[in-house]
């Protein structure tokens, strides 16, 4: 078991340095981010004195090593564009890209596990085909169109929710929450359900193909004729068996969303993270860029070791292989 | 049962509450995006400009036409040709009650050099600076390098600290990262900071003291709305007051609310069409043996004449934008006359001049433009481009974003490339001098030339220019030289963007040149 993990956290090390690698290469390639970031107005010498002053003027090799010395001691270098630590930028805008990708998948867990369930005991009913057919809009809407028509219904034409940012927060600690406020659940519910459709929508389809799957299983058929009431067989044997796919599913989901919620928060300018990496890609930011490809990596990887290390709490036969 | 009820008053109190803190006088405005820092001089950009100058005052500041106005500074006059002795303003505060003495405007000016790390340090603006001292109190001497006329122009953009809040233990003083956090941003201005929180609201709160005539908001919000469709749809539902930047699709849904309307301000930005000039074998040409038809004259004016301006402004624009037959705006100090207006698009006469220049045949180009970074730019570009090949000059268009788009135009790897100036001089010499002087990166001349358009009789024009204290010879002088330039077609102007507001039905806000959203000047209509 610990061997597992210790050697889960070795590739995680060995991900990390070819990210940093590539995201490096990737942005030297893009561009020049004087170019992006010096007025024009300023003169070649200026603009020289700024490439100097951010160590751009170096080999790129020499900036790579440069970068590796400090990271590896916890300091992602300050962001170009506002001159703050690149981690603290993130961090500071972390706490509201999980809540509202937290709220997200919650509502698309609720929402679609029992609509799943329902789609999956009955595949010829006309209610599971209207959810079937439901789930392909779901996922095949862009986020970019359903927010803005979310928007154009709840906000601008029945004027009942907001469009858009985080509304009234409460500090929690060093963190700020809009989820504990009436005001701030009200400036959530939108970017959620934009974000949530087609996480639910995959969600639906999962469980689903589990549920039918598990359905003609012989612990099922076996359950049936010793007589248990189809609620017991549904909620002890069928949903329990039906949650390793989910929990797979709704973990990668989950890192995916966290990482890359850009289009929803662009639409609803919701200051999380999301907006921070397009914004930081955009003016070639490159410290940002790298401290949040390096995090999102290293977070996905230990999401993925959870997701594992929830397996085997659910499904005793995985134990068996990890000890092998 | 209890709990529910009274949790339920408590939210029904809450929300009664949300609602008198959102008052009729809070002003909340979307912006295009916010501010990279709060430190007034850390970063030459827009938002961090205007936001500054809500919370600062500069000596001089610009008027919406972009006139040089007094402010904190009641007069000035020269010592010599190049001291210039500013008296301040009487009776003029900061917000925490300190009187405003000419050690302050010392201190601020000297700070400009020392803050650390910007992208684009604001010695942009004192780079014709030799030295500033007090005289007395109420005195500032500011002595240049040379005679410098645009001295007033470069003040517009330096606000003034309170030497007391802003002193610390860095070199600089209060560093960057802690007026980032509202630590001894104390400055003269309507407004005073309240909070902000990175990526969402920038919040201000009107300045109790203020010396001048007090602004009709207790309250602004500026919030960063990226998204352009986003704004119009805020503005719309009525969340915020103000946006930026009305998007051309979003023209027909404000402008038929009731609720709503647009301002649009004088023609600022001019978006051009840059030619390479000096290579003979350059990138993206074909079809001309190995020459380079841009050298000639006849050509370029062919370009020039083949472009229909007036269907770019009104089809690709939406109306928003201002055919340019000049790269300064007809209003700007020292625009030739002649070429306020272009002259009309005239496909017969391009091709006769093509023909005349022994290109008949046409020839292949690359224009390069960059997308996303200007209104409509690539459209532009295609809309160009065809019109270019409806007169044999078979064009493609390389679209880049924009990081990519400024790297290729610095390795210049475009011989003909779509490109952009703002001019917040409000004088046609510094836009001439920076794209179309004579490239000499040591002198700091035509620092933007990527054409590398090379005129001696333009540069001598413009180096005497820049040492002419008097205006109308400087006026003269500068007409002279937009002339000689536009009347060669070194570079093809375009039009100018027209930079617009969408607001509330009883608001009032003078649309201004230099782009900018100040909160001062938001007024509601009686």
């Amino acid at each position: 078991m610990s061997t597992f993990v210790i050697n889960r956290l070795l590739q995680a090390f060995l991900v990390l340095l070819v990210m940093s690698v590539l995201v490096f290469v990737g942005i030297y390639l893009v561009g020049d981010p004087i170019s992006m970031l010096v007025s024009p107005e300023a003169t070649d010498l200026e603009r020289d004195a700024v490439r100097e002053s951010f160590g751009l003027d170096r080999p790129i090799f020499v900036q790579y090593v440069t970068f590796l010395g400090s990271a590896l001691q916890g300091d992602f270098g300050r962001s170009f564009l506002t001159g703050e630590p690149a981690l603290q930028l993130i961090l500071e805008r972390m706490p509201a890209t999980v809540e509202l990708v937290g709220f997200a998948m919650f509502f698309s867990v609720v929402i679609g596990v029992p609509l799943g369930i329902i789609a999956g005991l009955r595949p010829e009913a006309t209610y599971s085909k209207v959810i079937m057919t439901g789930s392909i809009f779901g996922f095949s809407l862009p986020t970019f169109w359903v927010g803005m028509v979310l928007i154009m219904l709840f906000a601008v034409q029945l004027g009942i929710l907001p469009t858009s940012g985080r509304g009234e927060t409460v500090q929690v600690g060093a963190i700020e929450l809009s989820i504990l406020t009436l005001d701030g659940l009200r400036h959530l519910i939108l970017p959620a359900l934009t974000l949530g459709l087609t996480k639910a929508s995959l969600i639906i389809r999962v469980t689903r193909a589990a549920t039918r799957e598990i359905q003609a299983m012989d612990y099922i058929k076996f359950a049936r004729a010793k007589g248990l009431s189809s609620s017991r067989i549904l909620r002890v044997h069928l949903l329990k068996n039906v949650l390793i796919p989910i929990i797979t599913v709704a973990g990668l989901e989950f890192g995916q969303a966290l990482a890359f919620a850009v289009v929803t928060e662009t639409v609803f300018s919701w200051p999380g993270m999301g907006k921070l990496l397009i914004d930081s890609i955009l003016t070639l930011d490159r410290p940002v860029v790298v401290a949040y490809v390096l995090i999102m990596v290293l977070f996905l990887v230990l999401l993925n070791l959870v997701i594992d290390l929830l397996y085997m709490v659910i499904d005793p036969s995985s134990r068996e292989k990890v000890r092998d | 049962m209890n709990f529910t009820r009274s949790h339920l008053f408590a939210s029904t109190a809450a929300l009664l509450l949300a609602c008198t803190t959102l008052s009729a006088e809070d002003l909340v405005i979307g912006t295009k995006s916010e501010p990279s820092s709060l430190d007034p001089q850390f970063h030459v950009l827009s938002p961090n400009m205007q936001v500054s100058l809500a919370i600062f005052e500069p000596l001089v500041r610009q008027s919406a036409q972009g006139a040089v106005e007094p402010l904190l500074a009641d007069s000035w006059e020269l010592a010599s040709p190049t001291e210039w002795d500013s008296h301040l303003k009487e009776g003029v505060t900061f917000s925490d009650g300190t009187p405003l003495t000419a050690q302050d405007v010392v201190f601020s000016l000297d700070r400009v050099a020392k803050v650390p790390n910007s992208p684009t340090p604001f010695t942009l603006f004192t780079r014709q600076i030799a030295g500033v001292e007090a005289l007395d109190d109420r005195t500032v001497r500011i002595t240049t390098k040379q005679p410098y006329p645009n001295l007033t122009v470069d003040l517009v953009n330096l606000p003034i600290m309170s030497k007391a809040a802003a002193s610390g233990k860095a070199p600089e003083g209060r560093t960057t990262t802690e007026l980032n956090r509202g630590e001894g941003l104390i400055g003269t201005g309507p407004f005073t900071f309240s909070s902000w929180q990175k990526g969402a609201d920038l919040i201000l709160e009107a300045n109790s003291s203020y010396w001048g005539e007090a602004p009709d908001w207790d309250r602004v919000i500026m919030r960063p709305m990226t998204n352009p469709a986003t704004r119009s749809a805020a503005l719309l539902a009525g969340d915020i007051d103000m946006m930026e930047d009305v998007p051309t699709g979003s023209v027909t849904q404000i402008e038929g609310d009731p609720n709503v309307k647009i301002v649009s301000g004088p023609p600022a930005r001019v978006i051009f069409i840059a030619l390479d000039q000096e290579r003979d074998d350059s990138p993206g040409i074909s079809g001309t043996n190995g020459e380079n038809p841009l050298k000639i004259k006849e050509v370029r004016e062919a370009l020039f004449r083949a472009i229909d301006r007036e269907g770019i402004a009104s089809r690709v624009m939406g109306g928003a934008a201002v055919p340019a037959g000049s790269l300064g705006t007809p209003k700007m100090f020292g625009t030739s006359a002649e070429h306020e207006v272009p002259a009309p698009a005239d496909p017969e006469r391009a091709a006769q001049l093509l023909e005349e220049a022994g290109y008949g045949d046409g020839f292949s180009i690359t224009l390069g433009s960059p997308s996303g970074r200007y209104v409509n730019d690539a459209r532009v570009s295609q809309t160009v481009a065809a019109m270019w090949s409806r007169i044999g000059v078979q064009t493609a268009v390389d679209a880049a974003a924009p990081p990519v788009f400024f790297k290729n135009r610095d390795q210049r790897a475009y011989s003909a490339y779509l490109a952009s100036w703002g001019n917040n001089t409000g004088e046609i010499g510094t836009t001439l001098g920076a794209q179309l002087a004579t490239y000499d990166k040591e002198a700091s001349q035509g620092s933007a030339n990527a054409g590398r358009y090379s005129n001696p009789e333009l540069d001598a024009l413009l180096i005497e220019a820049s040492k002419t204290m008097d205006d109308d010879a400087r006026a003269k002088l500068l007409e002279r030289a937009d002339a000689l330039a536009m009347s060669d077609f070194a570079i093809l102007p375009i039009h100018f963007e027209v930079p617009s507001w969408g607001l509330r039905e009883d608001l009032e806000y003078e649309a201004r040149a230099d782009q900018f959203t100040l909160p001062q000047h938001v007024t509601r209509s009686e």
